[in-house]
């Protein structure tokens, strides 16, 4: 039986990504390791991105502060609003968001510039000056996602509450003190730490994806674009579906 | 004709040197695309040999073989006695360093300045170095090329001679002993392409070096070529001097000399 087209390519594109994947393990547990590369890629992926993050983290806060107090109100339980705002961003809020924007900007970025030097062949360039290109592009820019993605998702976290607070303070008047405890009085450690735990997945997800659709993307600037934009969609779809299998998997574990 | 009559004297003197390229049976295709039929091939020691070859008859193909960044289907490529597609990533990166490949599209890596595209093949070739040695060799490598004042500039910033010569000066920054040139002079002016030339002589009398360039500017090709080799369909359709070749009545090689 033949498969469809466009179901032979889903199948043959995810056999790839597992087998980059595979290399990336392979080659990036050998040395030598690309320490200050490394470095580099941190402060560029995450650096960059925290105004970003901070500044739609911050909105989202206040503004979901605000949409929910109407119905709160309604119930007569105004005053769980801290708690059910903390629940929401911490749980899911933060991560997804923080994921969704960093898949836009990092992914992106990460499948243009690799696209750009593949075709223009710096990539073979630097694999005759004695550098393995995959563990200097691949393996620095893999490993940065994963790190820096969860940091920027608990800053964000904080400054999303933080917003929440102000957002609280619009229509009464609450100290900073007691918003906090309300809100931690809710969070429990099971909250925090599978919110925490899937974004890790999230940042490898979209390096992968990133650094797969820019490693491999054919030849002229159109190969470059499509890089790019690959690079997004996939990745926050894998966002999505990796959010789907992490609450399944709290769920069994009884951490919800 | 003064000039010819150099180049013949030039090829009697470095008959002596021993091979260090022998390409022989060489196979490479893309799917049905058959590029490299049995090519063979050799470079001895202190030679400049030139390969000729119409827009797409595999020219980048054959020298992205010799460095290992293609793996034929078939044939063997002997560089300092050892087979290349053989090799592992290590003994590759050893025969590397000996050899200097200058990229048809420059291949400059436009995120690093110009110092720092330089600097990149010393750092990840010599480990210990110190910067200063460093920095020393950049200067030379840019004087090399007249480009010195370009030092901190990015190569977007720079003319497409000017990163042609750049990137002609990250190839030779590590003193190879054998260099592959992908056509150093296209898209080049002729003053610019003729002083690119003289100075590729001037580096392999200097250094000693034997060179592959792939090339269809006429004028380079008379001024570097000891030996051209004419890759027609895949095969070393034809070989000799310039001299030897201009006077052939093969119309499929008189095509490149008019
Ligand atoms: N990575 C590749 N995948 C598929 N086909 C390729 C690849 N690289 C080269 N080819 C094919 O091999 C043939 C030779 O290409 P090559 O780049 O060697 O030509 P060339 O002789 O260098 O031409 P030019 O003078 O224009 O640079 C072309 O038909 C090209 O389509
Ligand atoms: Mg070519």
């Amino acid at each position: 039986m033949a498969l469809p087209l466009k179901t032979r390519f889903f199948f043959s594109e995810t056999g790839d990504i597992a087998r980059f994947t595979g290399r990336f393990f392979s080659h990036g547990i050998k040395p030598r390791y690309e320490i200050t590369e490394f470095f580099r890629q941190c402060f560029i992926i995450g650096y960059k991105s925290l105004p970003l993050v901070s500044l739609t983290g911050f909105i989202i806060g206040l503004v979901l502060t605000m949409q929910l107090r109407p119905a709160l109100m309604d119930y007569g339980v105004e005053s769980q609003l801290p708690g059910m705002v903390g629940i929401a961003i911490v749980r899911e809020i933060g991560p997804m968001l923080t994921a969704l924007i960093f898949a836009g900007k990092i992914g992106s970025s990460i499948g243009a510039e690799l696209g750009s030097m593949k075709v223009t062949e710096q990539i073979d360039a630097m694999e005759v000056s004695g550098t393995n290109p995959f563990k200097y592009l691949v393996v620095t820019r893999v490993v940065a996602a994963t790190l820096m993605l969860p940091v920027l998702v608990v800053i964000s976290d904080c400054i999303a509450l933080y917003g929440s607070y102000l957002g609280v303070n619009i229509h009464s008047v609450t100290s900073f003190h007691l918003f906090f405890d309300q809100v931690f009085h809710r969070l429990a450690f099971g909250d925090v730490i599978p919110s925490i735990s899937k974004t890790f997945f999230f940042g490898f997800a979209i390096g992968v994806i990133g650094c797969y659709k820019g490693y491999t993307s054919s030849k002229g600037t159109e190969g470059v674009g499509s890089a790019a934009n690959a690079a997004v969609v996939v990745s926050s779809v894998l966002v999505f579906i990796i959010d789907l299998i992490a609450v399944q998997i709290t769920d069994i574990l009884g951490l919800n | 004709m003064i000039a010819e009559e150099n180049i013949s004297n030039k090829t009697i003197q470095q008959e002596l040197g021993k091979p260090v390229i022998t390409i022989s049976n060489l196979c490479k295709s893309f799917v049905t695309n058959h590029v490299l039929k049995d090519f063979n091939l050799s470079l001895h020691k202190g030679e400049n040999v030139v390969v000729l070859g119409r827009s797409g008859s595999g020219k980048s193909v054959l020298i992205k073989c010799i460095i290992g960044l293609l793996n034929p289907d078939k044939g063997t490529i002997e560089m300092f006695g050892k087979n290349i597609p053989e090799l592992d990533h290590e003994e590759l990166d050893r025969i590397r360093v000996k050899v200097g490949f200058l990229f048809q599209s420059n291949a400059l890596y436009d995120s690093m300045t110009v110092k720092e595209n330089l600097e990149f093949p010393l750092r990840r070739h010599w480990f210990e170095t110190t910067q200063q040695k460093v920095d020393e060799m950049v200067m030379e490598a840019l004087e090399n090329v007249g480009l010195t004042h370009t030092i901190n500039m990015m190569p977007e910033e720079l003319s497409g001679g000017m990163r042609k010569r750049i990137a002609l000066a990250r190839t030779l920054i590590l003193k190879p002993e054998i260099i592959l040139y992908d056509e150093p002079t296209t898209g080049l002016d002729p003053i610019t392409g003729k002083e690119i030339s003289e100075l590729m002589v001037e580096v392999q009398k200097k250094y000693q070096t034997s060179s592959l360039i792939i090339s269809h500017d006429m004028n380079c090709v008379r001024l570097t070529a000891d030996k051209i080799v004419v890759l027609i369909d895949g095969k070393c359709y034809a070989q000799g001097t310039f001299v030897e070749l201009k006077k052939t009545q093969d119309p499929r090689v008189k095509q490149f000399f008019e």
